[in-house]
């Protein structure tokens, strides 16, 4: 493979700066009325309201109720909703990831019944991956899916669930049957999991950052009917690569502390001290950079090439910004005013990110991985 | 999918400007020859328009050929030639034949165009200064801005060094008279954003070739039995060379397309806005970092013999490190954009890096 990285400069067509504006002008609405800025909030009337929209799944075919926008519109939306810190915590797992699966390799009739109420903000979705005994390697997991009559019996434990309290249906992955001596990666099954059926027990885990959203799932002979096989049996490991450029290179990876920045800028006032100055343009500098990473990924996926090298760098890059974003800025606001409610609010958003900073180079692919990923794509492995 | 222009100036690096023979070559006949083919493809003059007797490029396409000169580290003054070529054209001047470079090449030097017709005032650092024929002056006068020529033997140079050993010079206009000098629509401040583009195009360039070179090295270097790629720590830092790269390619190829973009508005106010500045100041900025970051990288994956005089890999990082000074260092534009940033308050920061 070779080296040449691609990073076209993308600019988003004018339908999106239209999309922006009316986005804008709703989340305005909803923050003033008094909707918490908290992205972590489960708030099913917004979730709704943004379904009403059309904001979710809103690149999908009219008939799942998606509205056929381009994958640039979507962008906007996302980020928009990021920059705002909109709670939309409800819907996000499905709109990002579970809806694309299901569109891509569920049967007919499940599409129909399930897609439509994504669509509407009705329906959270959570992620069963990760095992006690497997992370980042997901091709360890263990947790088996076994053939009974009408469907498969899955016994097991899932674990770092994010929402799986909260959620609707899981997407799973599943032991169908051994890895193959050639291949460690076969076996393995994804499958739809409605999380109201009998057999599954979900336990809460505490986060250091006082979130509760992560869960430990226990499948106990857990019934999984036959439609709800996702995809090729024994074949998961075929079916995650495509999607994960748009996954990895979204607005998401590195947006997601930006709060602190803003809170900075406040607290700073319109005439900081040189110091600040200078490490605030670096700063908006840097995010500039990622942003027109992650804006040139997606164009390029939009136009048909696959830039999955590029993807990857995006959110190494991006989650290790985000991470450091609030270090950053504590040192820049030390010498600014210590009282006053700029520096209150900057003090809580703060503390929020410092609480979560660690976890942003590990969800969804650790740096680790990532660096690996990329490291193949350059040809090393 | 380079231009034709492009290619055509990658065939001239290749034969004239390869940076093993430049590093061999220690007085400098490479660059005669190199300068002269430059010339007749026309590439000199790129940025002026045809009816003032250049090549009458587009923007975007004189900027591949920076960025293509960046991938062979070249040392000449090609950017500046054609930087010097646009700043006259703003005025409406022809630009004459031969290497010329632009003042002020930093910030914060006003030069003044006095009554008399005269230039007073002092530029510093000014790129290939005792190199070139002529300077592009950009210059206030009662009027307004004002562009002109001068004959670099008309001033005094005070000749230095870069980092990696191309020449500079602080430019000293002590009454130095100009030949018509004309009015234009520009202040120092574009200028030497336009400056800091077309280094971060050159600095993206040479990190591409970076990259290249350490992953080619990387698979064929053995030690502890196998190549160094193989093993993890050194494919860790690779995929972190990748990333400045990307970062740098990103943010400079952005600027140079909103530079292109804004060359066609015509009413400067719009020309010229906030979005353009935090475009080409965040370019400089970034790639400024990417250069730092990647050279150390790129050192440590060559080891011992990355450092020596004999290889060429410092041809490219002791430019990627020098061409930080150039037009304003990265912290001038930093705290420039940090103050910007928060004269226009919180609620409108992410307005603006969301606006294109």
């Amino acid at each position: 493979m070779s080296s040449a990285l691609h990073f076209d400069p993308i600019r988003l067509p004018p339908e999106c700066v239209r999309l922006r504006q009316e986005v804008r002008e709703f989340l305005r609405g909803e923050l003033d009325s008094g909707r918490g800025r908290r992205r972590e909030a489960f708030d099913r009337e917004f979730s709704r309201k943004v379904g009403a929209k059309g904001w979710i799944g809103m690149t999908w075919p009219e008939k799942y109720g998606g509205r056929a926008r381009s994958h640039l519109e979507r962008y906007v939306v996302t980020e928009e909703f990021l920059a705002a810190n909109a709670p939309v915590r409800l819907h996000f797992v499905a709109d990002r990831q579970s809806g694309p699966v299901l569109l891509r390799y569920a049967p007919e009739h499940i599409k129909a019944a399930i897609l439509p109420r994504i669509c509407r903000g009705e329906l959270c979705f959570c992620i069963g991956m990760s095992e006690p005994g497997s992370g980042s390697d997901l091709f360890a997991a263990k947790t088996r899916a076994i053939p009974t009559r009408g469907g498969f019996v899955v016994n097991g434990t899932k674990i770092w669930t994010s929402n799986a309290h909260q959620a609707d249906y899981m997407l799973g992955l599943f032991r169908t049957s051994p890895p193959a001596a050639d291949n460690r990666r076969h076996g393995l099954s994804q499958f739809l999991v409605d999380m109201k059926a009998p057999g599954i027990r979900i336990n809460p885990i505490r986060q250091m950052s006082g979130e509760q959203d992560f869960n430990e799932v226990v499948f106990t002979d857990a019934f999984i009917p036959q439609d709800h096989l996702l995809g090729e049996i024994d074949g998961a490991w075929k079916q995650a690569t495509s999607e994960l450029a748009y996954e990895r290179s979204g607005p998401e990876r590195f947006l997601e502390t930006l709060d602190v920045l803003i809170a900075l800028v406040r607290l700073l006032g319109p005439q900081p001290e040189l110091r600040a100055a200078e490490g605030l343009g670096r700063l908006v500098a840097q995010l500039h950079a990622l942003r027109r990473m992650s804006v040139s990924v997606s164009g390029m996926l939009a136009a048909g090439a696959e830039p999955v090298v590029e993807g990857s760098i995006v959110k190494d890059l991006g989650t290790l910004w985000e991470q450091r974003l609030p270090a950053r800025v504590r040192e820049l606001a030390a010498f600014a005013s210590t009282d006053g409610a700029a520096r209150a609010e900057f003090d809580a958003r703060l503390e929020f990110a410092t609480l979560i900073a660690p976890k942003l180079t590990i969800q969804g692919g650790t740096t680790e991985v990532l660096r690996g990923i990329v490291a193949r794509g350059l040809g090393l492995r | 999918m380079a231009s034709p222009v492009t290619e055509a100036a990658q065939r001239i690096f290749a034969d004239l400007a390869d940076p093993q023979a430049v590093n061999r070559d220690a007085d400098g006949a490479w660059k005669a020859p190199l300068w002269r083919a430059l010339e007749e493809a026309g590439l000199t003059l790129a940025w002026v328009p045809e009816a003032l007797g250049g090549a009458g490029a587009r923007l975007a396409e004189g900027f591949e050929v920076l960025a293509a000169a960046g991938r062979y580290a070249l040392a000449a003054p090609l950017a500046e030639t054609l930087l010097a070529g646009w700043l006259l054209a703003r005025g409406g001047l022809a630009a004459p034949a031969g290497m010329m470079s632009v003042a002020p090449a930093q910030p914060g030097e006003p030069i003044r165009l006095d009554p008399d017709g005269a230039l007073r005032g002092r530029a510093r650092a000014v790129p290939f200064a005792p190199d070139v024929a002529h300077f592009a002056v950009l210059a206030q006068g009662a009027s307004g801005a004002h562009v002109a020529l001068v004959e670099a033997r008309a001033c005094k140079v005070d000749a230095g060094k870069n980092l990696a050993g191309d020449s500079l010079g602080n430019v000293s206009f002590d009454g130095t008279k100009v030949l018509s000098p004309a009015s234009v629509d520009l202040d120092p401040t574009e200028l030497l954003l336009m400056g800091c583009t077309a280094r971060a195009v050159q600095s993206a360039g040479a990190l591409e070739a970076l990259l290249e070179a350490a992953l080619r090295y990387a698979g064929e270097r053995v030690a502890f039995e196998r190549p160094i790629g193989r093993f993890q720590a050194v494919q860790h830092n690779l995929a972190r060379l990748a990333g400045e790269a990307s970062a740098a390619l990103a943010a400079s190829s952005s600027a140079a397309d909103a530079m292109e973009r804004a060359e066609r508005l015509v009413e400067r106010t719009e020309r010229f806005d906030e979005g353009v500045f935090l475009e080409t100041a965040a370019a400089k900025i970034r790639c400024a970092e990417a250069a730092y970051e990647g050279a150390a990288i790129a050192h440590q994956v060559f080891g011992a013999l990355g450092y020596s005089q004999e290889h060429i890999l410092h041809r490219f990082t002791l430019r990627l490190l020098a061409w930080r000074e150039d037009f304003g260092n990265e912290s001038l534009w930093a705290a420039e954009l940090g103050r910007r940033v928060a004269a226009r308050g919180a609620d409108e920061l992410w307005p603006l890096v969301a606006a294109r």
